[in-house]
């Protein structure tokens, strides 16, 4: 179970293209300062690639959890 | 009798209903089942097209057929847009204000552009600086545009995500550049492309071929680039990273689902406002007897032409398995492929599914026959529409 109590999940298991960190670039761009997202991903590659992203936006990451096979990346919209 | 309900007439709704017409043909014939088409206009439209209207290498009047020339004579034709569904009484509602039932129902409508999500960007379109070729009007617009751009920078700014067919992007600045070679103009023109994230393209395989031909060809990139604003009067992209100027900015603007109240309204979409549907199955999670397929669900995929296709055979083959009272045992695994110009003579192509190491499979060196491929491809989409490929 989840510590982080999103707002919103973005289920991005099995995104193949253009992938999750796209996916989740697009529901930022909808969401109001404030919401957390969770971001399920089954590409390891978000481990790195959101963090990666994260660093140049305003936006904070809260934490990234390992659950059973797939990810679960928590962000604060800003 | 067992009512199937196909919402959308494009690419994924038609090879729906042909191939039903095809699997349960002989059921149809004898009243046991019926099959109904609604779209909102009496034309398939194939927008694949759209990315030569610019260049002047096609024309909007190729892009569409109309339905029943396409549609197999046992699918029932409603063109009336639909505006409200009720899923619980299975019954969908049309402009005209007509009914109809349905056990099964598939919604395919597909996906719009949203311009006026982006601040600023309708009025520079209005001014004739920003463009777009994602509708036949946009790449009719930008089509006199290039016609009298002769020197400047154009920029090819990715806005939208998610947005339909993840590679028209690359394709376009590809294109441009050798379009204006061609012309004698390329020293007079600089070219741009920016991407939302922080490499050139969402998929690895993709990054990796289209890295060392942008260098090659001196097409500049920019990204991570969030555009959040356009000014009009400056002609400057606003990003959450910076600034650029643009003579001629040709953007992929946000995106919603077609039909996006009804998705709404009936409570089958997610909070992104698609579709939500198993990845496997394509049924929609949020109500009984619906599927939905192409761009206006949520499956782990492109929102490309290939995908929708794809996915058309298998609820096409789940319905008929479903309808003769037997399991439904054909799944999707993300089965995509896309066709990818390299410029006005050579393309190449990405193929992958579900499985992540699939996005990192090297593409094939860009070449005049897998240009050939793409060119007949798209030449012979009814057959594909009529369900035959
Ligand atoms: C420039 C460009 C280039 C592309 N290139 C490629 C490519 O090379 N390869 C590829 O695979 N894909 C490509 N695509 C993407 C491809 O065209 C789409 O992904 C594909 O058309 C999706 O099919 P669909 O059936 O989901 O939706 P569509 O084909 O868009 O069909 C949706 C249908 O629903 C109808 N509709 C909408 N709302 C309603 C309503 N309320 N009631 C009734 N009907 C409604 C619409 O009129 C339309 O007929 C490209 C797209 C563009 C814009």
């Amino acid at each position: 179970m989840a510590d982080m109590e999103p707002d919103e999940t973005v289920d991005s298991r099995d995104s193949a293209c253009p992938g999750p960190l796209m996916d989740l670039v697009g529901r930022i761009k909808k969401s109001d300062p404030g919401t957390v997202l969770e971001l399920l991903t089954s590409d390891e590659g978000s481990k790195k690639d959101v963090p990666d992203w994260l660093e140049n936006t305003r936006h904070d990451l809260l934490e990234i959890e390992d659950q059973n096979g797939h990810w679960a990346i928590y962000v604060k919209v800003n | 009798m067992e009512k199937i309900v196909v919402v959308g007439g494009g690419i994924g709704g038609t090879v729906v209903a042909n191939r039903l017409a095809n699997d349960i043909g002989s059921m149809i014939d004898d009243g046991e089942v019926e099959v109904t088409l609604v779209n909102d206009t009496p034309h398939n439209v194939y927008k694949p097209k759209y990315l030569y209207i610019p260049f002047g290498l096609s024309h909007t009047d190729e892009t569409k057929r109309p339905l029943t020339e396409i549609l197999n004579h046992r699918i029932g034709l409603e063109v009336d847009p639909a505006v409200d569904m009720d899923t619980d009484a299975k019954t969908l509602e049309l402009e005209s204000g007509k009914t109809l039932d349905y056990d099964y129902l598939v919604m395919a409508t597909g996906a719009k552009l949203v311009p006026s999500e982006t601040p600023g960007l309708v009025e520079a379109h209005e001014d004739d600086t920003a463009h777009w070729f994602y509708n036949p009007e946009g790449a009719e617009a930008l089509r006199d545009a290039l016609q009298d751009f002769e020197e400047g920078h154009l920029v090819l700014s990715v806005i939208g995500s998610p947005h339909i067919c993840p590679v028209a992007p690359i394709e376009f600045p590809l294109i441009a550049d050798a379009w204006f070679r061609e012309r004698g103009i390329r020293d007079d023109i600089e070219i741009t492309y920016t991407y939302p994230i922080q490499r050139s393209h969402g998929l690895l395989s993709v990054t990796r071929w289209m890295d060392p031909i942008f260098e090659d060809r001196g097409i500049d990139t920019e990204y991570p680039f969030n555009v959040e604003e356009v000014d009009p009067e400056s002609q400057t992209l606003e990003a959450m990273e910076g600034e650029l100027d643009f003579d001629l900015a040709v953007t992929i603007p946000p995106h919603a689902a077609g039909a996006d109240d009804l998705i709404e309204n009936a409570g089958i979409g997610d909070e992104g406002g698609w579709v939500d549907v198993d990845h496997n199955t394509l049924e929609c999670t949020r109500a009984d007897g619906v599927y939905s397929i192409g761009d206006n669900a949520n499956h782990g995929t492109s929102k490309a032409g290939s995908p929708a296709h794809y996915q058309a055979g298998v609820v096409a083959k789940r319905l008929a398995s479903q309808i003769r009272g037997e399991p439904p045992t054909e799944m999707y695994h993300g089965k995509t492929f896309c066709y990818i110009e390299a410029g006005l003579d050579e393309a190449t192509y990405a193929h992958f599914n579900y499985d992540p190491e699939t996005k990192e499979k090297q593409l094939p060196k860009e070449s005049q026959l897998i240009h050939w491929g793409k060119t007949a491809f798209n030449e012979t989409f009814s057959l594909i529409t009529r369900g035959l490929i």
